[in-house]
């Protein structure tokens, strides 16, 4: 009863990094309960998937062979179906896209409680999971009452398990009732194309909701053209429509890894660190002390951005448009 | 056709805050209609102006002062909102995604709306699993993470992009009736306009109890407990430049000039 089950998780024929750093999540639950860890591949090639994903500290890997990709209808029965056979008694999944669109059904459907987006898990007699709020500017602690619980993972959160691993490779026969199924995926899209490919700038100007307004892009052009950098944004900046998706860093746009990245009015919410925690100097330019940012920044200046660009601007002869 | 949209409330925390009693204290929280939800709404009330005879309805579980977030969306054009509190609620000191998702489902139960609209996530809390249990409470079809919606009402079939990492999206066939949790970016949400904001006074908003939605306080029973809420430990050790705009820009040009990144 005290086993861990971990679903891993892949696209377009890849092992996605999270299902490693599922393992390494999954090992140190299961090395605090006493149990074992199960891990568990549901469609696409799964025999060279979980050849992929048996690192130090899997147990026992189940594979659900059905259809090639992610489709959620299949994922929920399928796991449903092996938890009720392997007896764990925790799941954990990823709080990726798709575990966002599968966990909570699985959830329910087992009627366990769900905690999503851990950050940490302790076990002493309970489940205690750690989770962020308010934008990472609070952290929480949710004690779990019951024996058994769904909790998803934070993506980069755990480290990547290594090493070959010897767990036993079992198929399991999902009874898969079609007509359950109800949603088909019919497609993958590429976006963010485009003329500027920010994945290889080594000098990154980033702004975030902080600018306030589109009237006050003109004033960071000035900076990226008088400094000779690339201009990138967070995602609001994006969604308003500011500026191309090609220039959005983070989770669901790019992932940068520049010299130097200068995070203007970005909070550094988890999503869009994902995507810039690589660069090799972070410096951060933000009025809130507070902001998750400055967890990441080697360099700041904790001031208003409307106050020091323009002095920026001006360090390199640059013109300071009027806004 | 009618759309229910979900429509929460959130809070958000000034730069500067102080924790007491296990939440942040409250003069340093701002309330503000959730950004994920305001798409959410944005896009119920584009398809209601795409579409003949198209009902948009907002659900929110929150105390009074959520009246004017509430008021908010109905000046943005939607028809008519549900609010559900009550004592019970009012008590209870962790509200937990099922409870929510009961709660709204009791909701939906009454309304029986075809599309159920709701925000990927709360800006708050993120737990960013309402909608998805939701559906499986009510028996929905669902899809999550949607950046593109085209409805073939006819056909009873939502054409989705699920937006997945990295720049890919996911194209999918989800059969209606859906709860669909709604991304930024998906539509430009409007402001309210003036007369928006006039006409939304004379709107419906019903305020039920548990008892009005046929639950009681048992809903509100949860397995899990908010134990500590605290600021988390920095950790960063990033070195800060101090002084007056001029000085620390000078400190940053500096670097950048060491560095080799900026020539000038
Ligand atoms: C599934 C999913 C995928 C996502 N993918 C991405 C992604 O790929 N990339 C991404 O960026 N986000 C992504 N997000 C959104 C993410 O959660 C945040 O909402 C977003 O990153 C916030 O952007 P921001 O930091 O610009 O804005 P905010 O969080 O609003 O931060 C603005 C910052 O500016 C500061 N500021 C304000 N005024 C000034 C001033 N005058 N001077 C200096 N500083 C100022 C504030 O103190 C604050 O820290 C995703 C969300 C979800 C749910």
């Amino acid at each position: 009863m005290s086993d861990v089950l971990a679903i891993t998780e892949h696209r377009r024929g890849e092992l996605r990094d999270v299902s490693l750093e599922m393992v390494s999540a999954g090992r140190d639950l299961a090395d605090q309960t006493g149990g074992d860890l199960h891990l568990a591949v549901v469609s696409g090639d799964v025999d060279a998937l979980a050849d992929d994903v048996n690192r130090e500290g899997a147990d026992a890997i189940h594979t659900v062979e059905y259809g090639e990709e992610f489709n959620h209808d299949v994922y929920t029965q399928a796991i449903e179906q092996l938890y009720a056979e392997v007896d764990p008694q925790f799941l954990l999944a990823p709080n990726s896209v798709n575990g966002m669109d599968y966990a909570p059904a699985v959830a329910e459907g087992l009627a366990l409680p769900l905690v999503t987006d851990a950050i940490d898990l302790a076990y002493d007699d309970g489940l205690t999971v750690t989770r962020e709020e308010y934008g990472g500017k609070v952290e929480t602690t949710i004690d779990v009452e019951e024996d058994h619980a769904a909790v998803t993972i934070r993506p980069a959160e755990w480290p990547q398990a290594e090493g070959t691993g010897d767990a036993a490779i079992e198929a399991f026969d999902a009874d898969i009732d079609e007509s359950e199924i109800k949603s088909t995926v019919t497609g993958y899209e590429e976006v963010a194309g485009g003329d500027v490919d920010i994945s290889e700038a080594d000098f990154l100007v980033s702004i975030g909701r902080g600018i306030d307004e589109e009237e006050n892009l003109p004033l960071i052009e000035a900076l990226v053209e008088a400094t000779d950098a690339t201009l990138s944004s967070s995602r609001p900046i994006v969604d308003n429509g500011w500026l191309p998706a090609n220039r959005q860093v983070g989770q669901s746009g790019k992932v940068v890894t520049p010299d130097v990245y200068i995070a203007i009015g970005i909070s550094g919410a988890v999503q869009h660190v994902a995507g810039m925690k690589g660069a090799d100097t972070i410096v951060a330019i933000n009025t809130d002390p507070n902001a998750p940012i400055w967890d990441l920044a080697d360099y700041g200046i904790e001031d208003d951005l409307f106050d020091v660009v323009p002095a920026l601007i001006e360090e390199f002869g640059g013109e300071v448009p009027d806004l | 056709m009618k759309i229910l949209v979900t429509v929460k409330e959130v809070a958000e925390v000034e730069d500067e805050f102080e924790i007491s009693g296990g939440d942040i204290a409250e003069q340093y929280l701002e309330y503000d209609l959730n950004e994920w939800d305001d798409y959410a709404v944005e896009e119920a009330v584009q398809i209601s102006e795409d579409v003949d005879d198209v009902e948009v309805v907002t659900a929110t579980i929150g105390p009074e002062r959520a009246e004017e977030t509430i008021r908010m969306a109905l000046a943005k054009g939607a028809d008519r909102a549900i609010r559900v509190w009550d004592d019970d609620l009012e008590a209870d000191s962790y509200l937990d995604v099922d409870s929510k998702a009961e709660l709204l489902a009791a909701v939906v139960e009454e309304e029986a709306p075809d599309l159920v609209l709701t925000g990927v996530q709360a800006g708050d809390e993120a737990n960013g699993a309402t909608g998805v249990t939701l559906a499986e409470k009510i028996g929905f079809e669902w899809a999550a993470v949607v950046n593109q919606l085209d409805l073939d009402v006819e056909g009873g079939v939502a054409n989705v992009h699920r937006e997945l990492e990295g720049g890919v999206e996911e194209l999918t066939e989800v059969e209606s009736p859906a709860v669909l949790t709604i991304q930024s970016g998906i539509n430009e949400p409007r402001y309210a306009s003036l007369r928006g904001i006039r006409q939304a006074q004379s709107k419906p908003l019903d305020v039920k109890t548990l008892g009005d939605v046929g639950l009681d306080a048992s809903v509100l029973e949860s397995s899990l407990n908010q134990t500590d809420l605290y600021e988390p430990e920095s950790e960063g050790d990033a070195t800060v430049w101090s002084g007056d705009a001029e000085e620390t820009a000078g400190e940053l040009a500096a670097f950048l000039r060491d560095k080799g990144v900026v020539e000038a």
